[in-house]
């Protein structure tokens, strides 16, 4: 087991590396950017403060050294200063991510629970009008655009009902609040970009489970079981269930990508204060440092949620292990 | 055939029909702009109502099908090209070739797909063409993993090695002997892909990284609609139902496909 986490750990670092030369590429070799849209907006810069500028910034440079220079203070975990406020990449990182990771882990949550709940609830009454109702549902969630699910649920429940507020993770007043108040308070904010951030998921992992458990269920060992007259219920939920939820366990980890891609679109409509916000804004405004930063933090993120996922998958499934 | 897939084909070769004959399913100029009639609900003369210019929604909607369903189609043939030129050459040749590509997959799996595409339009600019390209370079991984697997499979059949005895071309053998027998389950993917380019054209819209306005698309309008949220809730409502039934249409027609080209299914019936 040591053996096979130690594997999986060195293996992380090739792919991060993989991941920073594409970003750098897209970055660099890319005909629009930084320089070009100072030259937009001031169309009376000279050439010569173009030179100074790009020598400011350390973009003078050809690009392979420009990465190695980054690669160099990264593996000190320095991202450099953003090219907006002069702040620190990670001071501006470290603030968001306990938003992001917040919001994605009560999603994860959700997903995991819910979706295995629906699954096997599905499986196990097959083809009665729950699992018809379900099959629908799951259908419908696969082709809903979700942030148009979020403004309608916004429109709803922020605007019309006024149940949810609409955007943030904390009211005006938060700062007088006691400390339960407080925690009530982001719980209440969390409620809408949780269920949006979750419901893609949900729909595909909910629909895997039922198919795993289906197939777990027609298996010889659970006939055995039947046989020997062990009640149904220990059947399904303990020697069935366990079975099932090991290919969902990796889904889970290869839905974190999506996840997180996901949630600078939900984040900036919900004007959440997370990472993904930070990635949409640097994007935009060509804050390149920011820009590395965000894509190698949320790399990271995805990678280390994949190893955990394969890690629960080879404790509990020794075959994995000894392969 | 079954339901599904009979369904499904209806559905989206309407919404092409629509893209196509737009201009006569029109009574409005989707540019044409009459703040006298902003933001008005729906009624017998705009049915989806009006937008802060002015326009008529439905009219821009049905223009809208046009970026819609062209992205789509045009995202995934390229994607699909990529996909089956490198998951072909993978599994057909193996080893070191094999490994590298499989690798550079799994990187391109771990970024972020959306952020990837961000990034990707915001430096080469929002247009059009752009949006096609950028979604197609990141979406062939499924349909290259896909072929790969297919590839692997076929080249074990006698047949291939029957064409490398009678001494034919490596690349005859791979795009004409192998390759048509590998695509049908990436018809499959092909059609999720359509569908799926749809939600990030329209997700890239919304955040105005799409097609630019006055050209619409269901994306665009819906910004409009979140602008407008506390008073125009038909900017939201109706394209968002459109990208829902469009999305919708495709996967069903991909399901359908699915289960026509999963043989398993055949004999349970």
């Amino acid at each position: 087991m040591k053996k096979y986490i130690l594997k999986r750990l060195l293996l992380i670092i090739p792919v991060l590396i993989g991941i920073t030369i594409i970003t750098f590429s897209i970055i660099h070799l890319t005909p629009g950017g930084f320089t070009v849209v100072n030259m937009q907006m001031n169309t009376k810069i000279s050439p010569d403060s173009i030179m100074r500028l790009k020598a400011l910034y350390g973009l003078d440079k050809p690009i392979p050294v420009q990465y190695f220079d980054w690669f160099g203070r990264f593996i000190r975990f320095d991202f450099g200063v953003s090219f907006i406020d002069n702040r620190p990449v990670i001071d501006k990182i470290l603030e968001r991510l306990p938003a992001t990771i917040l919001l994605n882990f009560c999603a994860l949550v959700v997903i995991f629970v819910f979706g295995i709940l629906i699954g096997v609830l599905s499986a196990v009454k097959r083809n009665t009008a729950f699992d018809k109702t379900m099959t629908i549902l799951t259908f419908i969630g696969y082709s809903v655009p979700a942030f148009w699910l979020a403004l309608l649920l916004m429109l709803v429940f922020g605007v019309q009902l006024k149940i949810f507020p609409i955007a943030g993770i904390v009211s005006m007043n938060f700062d007088s609040m006691n400390f339960t108040e407080k925690i009530f308070d982001i719980a209440w904010h969390l409620i809408l970009p949780v269920f949006i951030t979750a419901f893609g998921s949900l729909a595909y992992i909910s629909r895997y489970m039922k198919s795993s458990m289906i197939e777990v269920l027609s298996q010889y060992y659970i006939k055995a079981a039947y046989a020997k007259g062990m009640p149904e219920k220990t059947i399904i939920y303990k020697s069935a269930l366990k079975n099932s939820l090991l290919p969902v366990i990796t889904l889970l980890g290869l839905s974190l990508p999506g996840l997180i891609g996901g949630s600078f679109i939900f984040e900036t409509i919900f004007a959440w204060p997370g990472m993904g916000r930070l990635a949409y804004e640097s994007a935009i405004t060509f804050d390149y440092p920011v820009i590395m930063g965000v894509a190698t933090i949320a790399a990271f993120l995805t990678l280390l949620g994949n190893l955990i996922a394969d890690i629960t998958y080879a404790a509990i499934d020794p075959r994995i292990r000894y392969k | 055939m079954n339901r599904m897939m009979k369904i499904g084909m209806i559905a989206s070769g309407l919404l092409v029909v629509l893209a196509i004959f737009a201009p006569l399913l029109t009574t409005y100029d989707y540019k044409a702009q009459n703040i006298s009639e902003r933001l008005q609900q729906p009624s017998l003369k705009h049915i989806f109502g009006t937008d802060e210019f002015g326009r008529d929604v439905f009219s821009r909607m049905v223009y809208g099908t046009r970026i819609s369903i062209s992205v789509g189609i045009i995202a995934v043939l390229i994607a699909t090209f990529i996909g089956i030129s490198i998951g072909a050459i993978s599994g057909f040749y193996g080893g070191l070739i094999d490994n590298i590509i499989m690798r550079i997959v799994d990187i391109v799996l771990t970024i972020p797909t959306l952020f990837l595409i961000l990034m990707l339009i915001v430096f080469l600019g929002p247009s059009l063409i752009n949006i096609m390209v950028v979604i197609g370079l990141t979406s062939w991984t499924d349909i290259a993993r896909i072929i790969r697997a297919e590839v692997l499979s076929i080249k074990k059949i006698a047949y291939v090695d029957a064409a490398k005895v009678i001494g034919l071309k490596e690349s005859t053998i791979i795009f004409k002997h192998i390759i048509p027998n590998a695509l049908a389950p990436a018809f499959v993917y092909m059609t999720f892909g359509i569908s799926g380019a749809i939600l990030i054209e329209s997700g890239l819209s919304f955040l105005g990284l799409g097609v630019q306005p006055p050209v619409p698309s269901w994306g665009n309008i819906l910004t409009s609609g979140k602008d407008y949220i506390e008073t125009a809730w038909w900017l939201t409502a109706f394209p968002g139902l459109a990208i829902f039934v469009a999305v919708f249409s495709y996967n069903l027609l991909g399901e359908g496909l699915r289960d026509y080209f999963n043989p398993k299914l055949k004999r349970e019936k």
